[in-house]
Protein backbone atom coordinates (compact mmCIF):
# COMPACT_ATOMS: atom_id res chain seq x y z
CA UNK A 1 0.00 0.00 0.00
CA UNK A 2 1.40 3.51 -0.78
CA UNK A 3 2.53 5.73 2.29
CA UNK A 4 4.01 8.15 0.35
CA UNK A 5 1.44 10.40 -1.63
CA UNK A 6 3.42 13.35 -2.32
CA UNK A 7 6.88 11.74 -3.16
CA UNK A 8 3.80 9.25 -5.88
CA UNK A 9 2.59 12.23 -7.04
CA UNK A 10 5.70 13.99 -7.51
CA UNK A 11 6.33 11.07 -9.96
CA UNK A 12 3.49 11.88 -11.86
CA UNK A 13 3.62 15.47 -12.18
CA UNK A 14 4.27 15.40 -15.63
CA UNK A 15 1.33 13.46 -16.42
CA UNK A 16 -0.62 16.11 -14.19
CA UNK A 17 -0.23 19.74 -16.30
CA UNK A 18 1.30 20.83 -19.15
CA UNK A 19 4.61 21.26 -18.00
CA UNK A 20 4.16 20.00 -14.57
CA UNK A 21 7.83 19.24 -12.84
CA UNK A 22 6.68 18.80 -8.82
CA UNK A 23 3.93 19.22 -6.36
CA UNK A 24 3.49 21.67 -2.92
CA UNK A 25 1.12 22.04 -0.40
CA UNK A 26 -0.28 18.42 -0.36
CA UNK A 27 -3.30 18.90 1.92
CA UNK A 28 -6.40 16.88 3.19
CA UNK A 29 -9.80 18.51 3.03
CA UNK A 30 -11.81 17.60 5.42
CA UNK A 31 -15.63 16.48 4.29
CA UNK A 32 -15.97 13.18 1.51
CA UNK A 33 -17.47 10.88 4.25
CA UNK A 34 -16.11 7.57 1.99
CA UNK A 35 -13.10 8.63 -0.22
CA UNK A 36 -9.94 10.80 0.81
CA UNK A 37 -9.85 14.66 -0.79
CA UNK A 38 -6.67 16.38 -1.37
CA UNK A 39 -5.63 19.79 -2.23
CA UNK A 40 -2.24 20.37 -3.98
CA UNK A 41 0.03 22.47 -6.34
CA UNK A 42 1.38 21.53 -9.22
CA UNK A 43 4.61 23.44 -10.56
CA UNK A 44 5.23 24.19 -13.80
CA UNK A 45 8.54 24.39 -15.29
CA UNK A 46 7.45 27.79 -16.46
CA UNK A 47 6.96 28.73 -12.96
CA UNK A 48 2.88 29.45 -13.24
CA UNK A 49 1.09 27.11 -10.37
CA UNK A 50 -1.83 24.77 -11.36
CA UNK A 51 -4.26 23.95 -8.48
CA UNK A 52 -4.92 20.20 -8.41
CA UNK A 53 -7.44 17.86 -6.30
CA UNK A 54 -6.98 13.88 -5.80
CA UNK A 55 -9.65 11.84 -4.87
CA UNK A 56 -8.63 8.85 -3.30
CA UNK A 57 -10.16 5.52 -1.71
CA UNK A 58 -9.62 5.63 1.87
CA UNK A 59 -5.61 4.99 2.04
CA UNK A 60 -5.99 3.73 -1.31
CA UNK A 61 -8.18 0.75 -1.16
CA UNK A 62 -11.38 0.44 -2.57
CA UNK A 63 -13.44 -1.58 -0.18
CA UNK A 64 -16.83 -3.17 -0.41
CA UNK A 65 -19.05 -1.02 0.98
CA UNK A 66 -22.59 -1.22 2.25
CA UNK A 67 -24.24 1.60 0.71
CA UNK A 68 -24.10 1.56 -3.56
CA UNK A 69 -21.02 4.05 -3.80
CA UNK A 70 -19.39 3.43 -7.19
CA UNK A 71 -15.49 2.90 -7.22
CA UNK A 72 -13.28 5.94 -8.25
CA UNK A 73 -12.62 5.04 -11.71
CA UNK A 74 -16.30 5.15 -12.60
CA UNK A 75 -16.80 8.32 -10.74
CA UNK A 76 -13.78 9.54 -12.77
CA UNK A 77 -15.70 8.55 -16.60
CA UNK A 78 -19.11 9.66 -15.40
CA UNK A 79 -17.41 13.26 -14.29
CA UNK A 80 -15.51 13.59 -17.84
CA UNK A 81 -19.36 12.26 -19.26
CA UNK A 82 -21.18 14.67 -17.74
CA UNK A 83 -18.81 17.83 -17.92
CA UNK A 84 -19.06 16.68 -22.00
CA UNK A 85 -22.45 17.20 -22.02
CA UNK A 86 -22.02 20.84 -20.53
CA UNK A 87 -22.57 20.08 -17.04
CA UNK A 88 -20.48 22.15 -14.96
CA UNK A 89 -18.15 20.10 -13.30
CA UNK A 90 -14.07 19.55 -12.36
CA UNK A 91 -12.25 18.18 -15.50
CA UNK A 92 -10.65 15.15 -14.81
CA UNK A 93 -6.76 15.06 -15.96
CA UNK A 94 -5.28 11.92 -14.99
CA UNK A 95 -7.17 8.12 -13.60
CA UNK A 96 -4.58 6.79 -11.85
CA UNK A 97 -3.02 3.32 -12.71
CA UNK A 98 -1.59 0.16 -10.59
CA UNK A 99 1.76 1.30 -11.48
CA UNK A 100 1.67 5.29 -9.85
CA UNK A 101 1.75 3.23 -6.70
CA UNK A 102 -1.40 5.91 -5.01
CA UNK A 103 -4.02 3.52 -4.77
CA UNK A 104 -7.63 3.44 -6.33
CA UNK A 105 -7.40 7.03 -6.70
CA UNK A 106 -7.74 10.10 -9.99
CA UNK A 107 -6.26 13.87 -10.33
CA UNK A 108 -8.66 16.35 -11.28
CA UNK A 109 -8.58 20.17 -11.88
CA UNK A 110 -9.12 22.31 -8.77
CA UNK A 111 -12.85 24.85 -8.90
CA UNK A 112 -11.92 27.92 -7.02
CA UNK A 113 -15.55 29.02 -4.72
CA UNK A 114 -17.35 28.10 -1.73
CA UNK A 115 -18.73 24.46 -0.90
CA UNK A 116 -19.69 25.46 2.93
CA UNK A 117 -23.51 25.84 3.22
CA UNK A 118 -23.83 28.28 6.07
CA UNK A 119 -21.06 30.75 4.03
CA UNK A 120 -22.86 30.47 0.84
CA UNK A 121 -25.90 31.06 2.48
CA UNK A 122 -25.10 34.47 4.48
CA UNK A 123 -22.08 35.73 2.47
CA UNK A 124 -22.56 38.98 1.28
CA UNK A 125 -20.43 38.57 -1.89
CA UNK A 126 -22.29 35.67 -2.67
CA UNK A 127 -25.74 37.94 -3.04
CA UNK A 128 -26.41 37.50 -6.92
CA UNK A 129 -25.08 33.85 -7.16
CA UNK A 130 -27.82 33.08 -4.39
CA UNK A 131 -30.41 34.87 -6.28
CA UNK A 132 -28.95 33.14 -9.38
CA UNK A 133 -28.82 29.75 -7.83
CA UNK A 134 -32.18 28.14 -8.38
CA UNK A 135 -32.28 28.75 -12.07
CA UNK A 136 -28.49 27.75 -12.59
CA UNK A 137 -29.05 24.07 -10.96
CA UNK A 138 -32.44 23.54 -12.52
CA UNK A 139 -30.32 23.56 -15.84
CA UNK A 140 -27.20 21.46 -14.50
CA UNK A 141 -29.78 19.08 -13.52
CA UNK A 142 -31.58 19.05 -16.81
CA UNK A 143 -28.15 18.43 -18.59
CA UNK A 144 -27.46 15.72 -16.24
CA UNK A 145 -31.31 14.20 -16.51
CA UNK A 146 -30.70 14.76 -20.15
CA UNK A 147 -27.02 13.06 -20.74
CA UNK A 148 -27.14 9.79 -23.25
CA UNK A 149 -26.70 7.04 -21.08
CA UNK A 150 -24.95 5.61 -23.78
CA UNK A 151 -21.87 7.66 -23.08
CA UNK A 152 -22.01 6.44 -19.64
CA UNK A 153 -20.44 3.77 -17.34
CA UNK A 154 -22.41 0.74 -16.25
CA UNK A 155 -24.34 2.62 -13.27
CA UNK A 156 -26.88 0.85 -10.41
CA UNK A 157 -30.51 1.40 -11.10
CA UNK A 158 -32.79 2.37 -8.11
CA UNK A 159 -36.69 3.70 -8.66
CA UNK A 160 -38.72 4.96 -5.63
CA UNK A 161 -40.01 1.51 -4.39
CA UNK A 162 -36.51 0.48 -4.84
CA UNK A 163 -35.25 3.05 -2.47
CA UNK A 164 -38.23 2.25 -0.47
CA UNK A 165 -37.26 -1.15 -0.06
CA UNK A 166 -33.63 -0.92 0.49
CA UNK A 167 -33.85 2.37 3.30
CA UNK A 168 -36.90 0.43 5.16
CA UNK A 169 -34.82 -3.13 5.15
CA UNK A 170 -31.90 -1.01 6.91
CA UNK A 171 -34.11 0.68 9.19
CA UNK A 172 -35.73 -2.46 10.06
CA UNK A 173 -32.38 -4.21 10.40
CA UNK A 174 -31.63 -1.95 13.37
CA UNK A 175 -34.62 -2.65 15.23
CA UNK A 176 -34.76 0.96 16.75
CA UNK A 177 -38.55 1.66 17.10
CA UNK A 178 -38.96 4.94 15.10
CA UNK A 179 -43.22 5.56 14.46
CA UNK A 180 -43.19 8.38 12.31
CA UNK A 181 -40.59 6.39 10.23
CA UNK A 182 -43.11 3.64 9.71
CA UNK A 183 -45.71 6.16 9.60
CA UNK A 184 -44.11 7.64 6.91
CA UNK A 185 -43.03 4.37 4.89
CA UNK A 186 -46.68 3.42 4.66
CA UNK A 187 -47.78 7.00 3.35
CA UNK A 188 -44.82 6.69 0.77
CA UNK A 189 -46.26 3.20 -0.47
CA UNK A 190 -49.62 4.28 -0.67
CA UNK A 191 -48.81 7.39 -2.87
CA UNK A 192 -46.08 6.39 -4.73
CA UNK A 193 -45.81 8.40 -7.92
CA UNK A 194 -46.05 6.54 -11.45
CA UNK A 195 -42.30 5.72 -12.45
CA UNK A 196 -40.79 7.70 -15.04
CA UNK A 197 -38.41 6.31 -17.85
CA UNK A 198 -34.75 6.09 -15.81
CA UNK A 199 -32.60 8.79 -16.13
CA UNK A 200 -28.76 9.80 -14.74
CA UNK A 201 -29.57 11.03 -11.61
CA UNK A 202 -26.61 12.39 -9.57
CA UNK A 203 -27.98 11.17 -5.94
CA UNK A 204 -26.35 13.92 -3.48
CA UNK A 205 -27.20 17.30 -5.75
CA UNK A 206 -26.97 19.55 -2.12
CA UNK A 207 -25.42 22.73 -0.78
CA UNK A 208 -22.16 20.90 0.37
CA UNK A 209 -21.21 19.02 -2.87
CA UNK A 210 -22.27 22.10 -5.05
CA UNK A 211 -19.14 24.59 -5.87
CA UNK A 212 -20.47 28.23 -5.64
CA UNK A 213 -18.68 31.28 -7.10
CA UNK A 214 -20.03 34.99 -7.14
CA UNK A 215 -21.38 33.83 -10.75
CA UNK A 216 -23.61 31.37 -8.90
CA UNK A 217 -22.62 27.58 -9.58
CA UNK A 218 -19.31 26.71 -10.44
CA UNK A 219 -19.06 22.88 -10.15
CA UNK A 220 -21.38 20.02 -9.48
CA UNK A 221 -18.94 17.69 -6.59
CA UNK A 222 -19.19 14.01 -5.19
CA UNK A 223 -20.64 12.01 -7.95
CA UNK A 224 -20.01 8.65 -5.88
CA UNK A 225 -23.76 8.12 -5.06
CA UNK A 226 -24.99 8.64 -8.69
CA UNK A 227 -27.61 5.71 -10.26
CA UNK A 228 -29.80 5.39 -13.03
CA UNK A 229 -33.44 6.38 -11.38
CA UNK A 230 -36.22 8.83 -11.57
CA UNK A 231 -35.41 12.83 -12.35
CA UNK A 232 -38.08 13.75 -9.52
CA UNK A 233 -35.29 12.17 -7.33
CA UNK A 234 -32.56 15.04 -7.20
CA UNK A 235 -35.00 17.28 -7.04
CA UNK A 236 -36.98 16.50 -4.11
CA UNK A 237 -33.54 16.26 -2.26
CA UNK A 238 -32.34 19.56 -2.60
CA UNK A 239 -35.77 20.55 -1.04
CA UNK A 240 -35.10 18.43 1.96
CA UNK A 241 -35.31 20.69 4.87
CA UNK A 242 -32.07 19.68 6.10
CA UNK A 243 -30.25 20.92 3.31
CA UNK A 244 -31.88 24.30 3.77
CA UNK A 245 -29.58 24.76 6.51
CA UNK A 246 -31.85 26.68 8.66
CA UNK A 247 -33.42 28.98 5.77
CA UNK A 248 -36.28 26.88 6.27
CA UNK A 249 -38.95 29.85 4.01
CA UNK A 250 -36.65 28.78 0.45
CA UNK A 251 -37.15 25.27 -0.46
CA UNK A 252 -34.38 24.69 -2.60
CA UNK A 253 -31.67 24.32 -0.58
CA UNK A 254 -32.09 26.96 1.77
CA UNK A 255 -31.71 29.78 -1.35
CA UNK A 256 -34.32 29.72 -3.75
CA UNK A 257 -38.05 29.04 -4.71
CA UNK A 258 -38.77 25.56 -6.66
CA UNK A 259 -40.70 27.39 -9.41
CA UNK A 260 -37.52 29.32 -10.79
CA UNK A 261 -35.97 25.89 -10.46
CA UNK A 262 -38.65 24.20 -12.61
CA UNK A 263 -38.99 26.60 -15.11
CA UNK A 264 -35.43 27.25 -15.62
CA UNK A 265 -35.25 22.84 -16.30
CA UNK A 266 -37.98 22.50 -18.23
CA UNK A 267 -36.87 25.50 -20.68
CA UNK A 268 -33.47 23.93 -20.57
CA UNK A 269 -34.37 20.37 -22.08
CA UNK A 270 -36.14 18.75 -18.50
CA UNK A 271 -39.31 17.97 -17.94
CA UNK A 272 -42.09 20.01 -16.80
CA UNK A 273 -42.48 19.35 -13.57
CA UNK A 274 -45.24 21.41 -10.83
CA UNK A 275 -43.69 22.12 -7.13
CA UNK A 276 -46.68 19.39 -6.34
CA UNK A 277 -44.78 16.58 -8.00
CA UNK A 278 -41.90 17.39 -6.03
CA UNK A 279 -43.63 16.78 -2.73
CA UNK A 280 -43.71 12.80 -2.26
CA UNK A 281 -39.80 12.68 -3.28
CA UNK A 282 -38.73 15.50 -0.51
CA UNK A 283 -40.63 13.42 2.03
CA UNK A 284 -38.87 10.52 0.80
CA UNK A 285 -35.70 12.30 1.15
CA UNK A 286 -36.48 13.39 4.74
CA UNK A 287 -36.89 9.49 5.41
CA UNK A 288 -33.69 8.86 3.48
CA UNK A 289 -31.69 11.10 5.45
CA UNK A 290 -32.89 10.16 8.57
CA UNK A 291 -32.27 6.76 7.97
CA UNK A 292 -29.22 7.47 6.89
CA UNK A 293 -28.45 9.39 10.43
CA UNK A 294 -28.93 6.00 11.70
CA UNK A 295 -26.75 4.31 9.54
CA UNK A 296 -24.07 6.98 10.50
CA UNK A 297 -24.94 6.46 14.17
CA UNK A 298 -25.02 2.25 13.61
CA UNK A 299 -20.97 2.72 12.15
CA UNK A 300 -20.37 3.86 15.94
CA UNK A 301 -22.52 1.31 17.72
CA UNK A 302 -20.76 -1.28 15.93
CA UNK A 303 -17.66 -0.24 16.80
CA UNK A 304 -16.15 0.41 13.70
CA UNK A 305 -15.84 4.26 14.06
CA UNK A 306 -15.58 5.08 17.77
CA UNK A 307 -15.93 8.90 17.39
CA UNK A 308 -17.95 11.50 19.04
CA UNK A 309 -19.09 12.82 15.33
CA UNK A 310 -20.62 9.48 14.70
CA UNK A 311 -22.57 8.92 17.71
CA UNK A 312 -23.56 12.80 17.87
CA UNK A 313 -25.36 12.01 14.44
CA UNK A 314 -27.31 9.80 15.82
CA UNK A 315 -29.20 12.38 17.70
CA UNK A 316 -30.06 13.90 14.48
CA UNK A 317 -32.55 11.73 13.08
CA UNK A 318 -35.53 13.53 15.48
CA UNK A 319 -34.78 16.33 13.08
CA UNK A 320 -35.97 14.13 10.00
CA UNK A 321 -39.06 13.53 12.15
CA UNK A 322 -40.06 16.84 12.47
CA UNK A 323 -39.93 17.26 9.04
CA UNK A 324 -41.55 14.48 8.47
CA UNK A 325 -44.51 15.23 10.72
CA UNK A 326 -44.78 18.62 8.85
CA UNK A 327 -45.00 16.90 5.30
CA UNK A 328 -47.21 14.04 6.49
CA UNK A 329 -49.52 16.79 8.14
CA UNK A 330 -49.86 19.23 4.48
CA UNK A 331 -50.60 15.99 2.76
CA UNK A 332 -53.44 15.18 4.52
CA UNK A 333 -54.70 18.73 4.43
CA UNK A 334 -54.34 18.46 1.06
CA UNK A 335 -55.88 15.40 0.27
CA UNK B 1 -26.03 6.95 46.25
CA UNK B 2 -23.94 10.36 46.96
CA UNK B 3 -25.37 13.01 44.72
CA UNK B 4 -22.99 16.01 45.61
CA UNK B 5 -21.51 16.26 42.78
CA UNK B 6 -24.66 15.68 41.10
CA UNK B 7 -24.64 14.11 37.39
CA UNK B 8 -25.96 17.97 36.24
CA UNK B 9 -22.48 19.14 37.81
CA UNK B 10 -20.23 16.83 37.09
CA UNK B 11 -21.54 17.20 33.00
CA UNK B 12 -21.13 20.96 33.32
CA UNK B 13 -17.64 21.27 34.81
CA UNK B 14 -16.83 18.52 31.85
CA UNK B 15 -18.48 20.99 29.29
CA UNK B 16 -15.97 24.14 30.74
CA UNK B 17 -13.00 22.12 30.58
CA UNK B 18 -13.62 21.68 26.65
CA UNK B 19 -15.15 24.72 25.91
CA UNK B 20 -12.44 27.18 28.04
CA UNK B 21 -9.21 24.88 28.01
CA UNK B 22 -9.44 21.99 25.77
CA UNK B 23 -11.04 23.69 22.68
CA UNK B 24 -9.06 26.54 22.55
CA UNK B 25 -5.40 24.42 22.26
CA UNK B 26 -6.52 21.67 19.88
CA UNK B 27 -6.68 22.95 15.62
CA UNK B 28 -8.17 21.26 12.96
CA UNK B 29 -9.88 17.78 13.04
CA UNK B 30 -9.21 17.41 16.48
CA UNK B 31 -10.97 21.00 17.21
CA UNK B 32 -13.83 20.17 15.42
CA UNK B 33 -14.62 17.23 17.44
CA UNK B 34 -13.88 19.05 20.32
CA UNK B 35 -16.76 21.76 19.35
CA UNK B 36 -18.92 17.83 18.78
CA UNK B 37 -17.78 16.68 21.81
CA UNK B 38 -19.31 20.05 23.28
CA UNK B 39 -22.65 19.75 21.85
CA UNK B 40 -23.35 16.32 23.05
CA UNK B 41 -22.82 17.61 26.52
CA UNK B 42 -25.03 20.04 25.83
CA UNK B 43 -27.72 17.72 24.86
CA UNK B 44 -26.68 15.06 27.86
CA UNK B 45 -27.61 18.41 30.04
CA UNK B 46 -30.79 19.21 28.37
CA UNK B 47 -31.82 15.19 27.99
CA UNK B 48 -30.99 15.05 32.24
CA UNK B 49 -33.40 18.10 33.06
CA UNK B 50 -36.43 17.53 30.47
CA UNK B 51 -36.05 13.59 29.67
CA UNK B 52 -37.57 12.31 32.28
CA UNK B 53 -41.01 14.01 31.85
CA UNK B 54 -40.80 13.98 28.42
CA UNK B 55 -40.53 9.97 28.82
CA UNK B 56 -43.77 10.14 31.11
CA UNK B 57 -45.55 12.42 28.55
CA UNK B 58 -44.85 10.26 26.52
CA UNK B 59 -45.79 6.90 27.76
CA UNK B 60 -48.80 8.10 28.67
CA UNK B 61 -49.90 9.46 25.36
CA UNK B 62 -48.74 6.16 24.41
CA UNK B 63 -51.03 4.08 26.85
CA UNK B 64 -53.64 6.24 25.65
CA UNK B 65 -53.50 5.34 21.74
CA UNK B 66 -52.33 1.37 22.31
CA UNK B 67 -55.15 0.88 24.97
CA UNK B 68 -52.11 -1.05 26.95
CA UNK B 69 -51.59 -1.58 30.11
CA UNK B 70 -49.38 0.34 32.73
CA UNK B 71 -46.88 -2.22 32.63
CA UNK B 72 -45.27 -2.00 29.48
CA UNK B 73 -42.00 -0.89 28.84
CA UNK B 74 -41.79 2.63 26.88
CA UNK B 75 -39.87 0.51 24.24
CA UNK B 76 -42.43 -2.54 24.20
CA UNK B 77 -45.45 -0.09 23.68
CA UNK B 78 -43.39 2.11 20.64
CA UNK B 79 -43.10 -1.62 19.03
CA UNK B 80 -46.35 -2.51 19.43
CA UNK B 81 -47.37 1.04 18.23
CA UNK B 82 -44.86 0.71 15.20
CA UNK B 83 -46.74 -3.07 14.47
CA UNK B 84 -50.20 -0.83 14.50
CA UNK B 85 -48.66 1.04 11.70
CA UNK B 86 -46.83 -1.14 9.80
CA UNK B 87 -50.19 -3.79 9.57
CA UNK B 88 -52.20 -0.60 8.60
CA UNK B 89 -54.62 -0.90 12.12
CA UNK B 90 -53.51 2.58 12.62
CA UNK B 91 -53.15 5.32 9.59
CA UNK B 92 -52.68 9.55 9.54
CA UNK B 93 -55.93 9.53 10.06
CA UNK B 94 -56.14 7.51 13.66
CA UNK B 95 -57.34 10.44 15.69
CA UNK B 96 -54.70 11.59 18.27
CA UNK B 97 -51.99 9.58 16.22
CA UNK B 98 -49.93 12.02 14.79
CA UNK B 99 -50.48 14.61 17.45
CA UNK B 100 -48.51 11.76 19.71
CA UNK B 101 -45.89 11.63 17.12
CA UNK B 102 -45.23 15.85 17.14
CA UNK B 103 -45.84 15.84 20.37
CA UNK B 104 -42.54 13.55 20.92
CA UNK B 105 -40.67 14.36 17.89
CA UNK B 106 -40.93 17.96 19.69
CA UNK B 107 -39.81 17.04 22.98
CA UNK B 108 -37.21 14.63 21.44
CA UNK B 109 -35.65 17.71 19.36
CA UNK B 110 -35.97 19.74 22.17
CA UNK B 111 -33.06 18.05 23.61
CA UNK B 112 -31.43 16.91 20.77
CA UNK B 113 -31.41 20.11 18.57
CA UNK B 114 -33.47 22.95 20.31
CA UNK B 115 -32.07 25.57 17.43
CA UNK B 116 -33.42 23.17 14.36
CA UNK B 117 -35.48 25.06 11.80
CA UNK B 118 -38.14 22.37 11.05
CA UNK B 119 -40.12 22.83 14.66
CA UNK B 120 -41.43 26.14 13.00
CA UNK B 121 -42.77 24.21 9.56
CA UNK B 122 -45.22 22.42 12.57
CA UNK B 123 -48.79 23.86 12.50
CA UNK B 124 -50.03 24.58 16.35
CA UNK B 125 -51.14 21.22 17.49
Amino acid sequence: MPQDIESALNALASNLGESGSKIANLRRLSGGASQETWAFDLLNENGSTSRRILRRAPNGVSAARSDNAMTLPVEAALIRSARAAGVPAPSVIHICEESDDIGEAFIMDFIEGETIAPRILKSGALGEARAALAAQCGESLASIHTLDKSTLPQLEASSAIDQLDRYEELYLGYDIPRPTFDLAFQMLRKSAPAPLDPVLVHGDFRLGNLMVDENGLAGVLDWELAHLGDPREDIGWICVNSWRFGRTENRVGGFGELDDLLSAYATAGGQRFTPADIDWWEMLGSLKWGIMCMTMYDIYRTGADPSVERAAIGRRVSETEIDLIALMEARLTDA
Amino acid sequence: MHKHPSLAELVDAVKAFVDDTAAPNLTGHAAFHARVASNVLATIQRELYQGPTAEEDEKARLLLLTKATETESLDTLNRSLCRSIRVGEMTPATPGLIDHLKSTAIAQLNIDQPRYSGARRLKEG
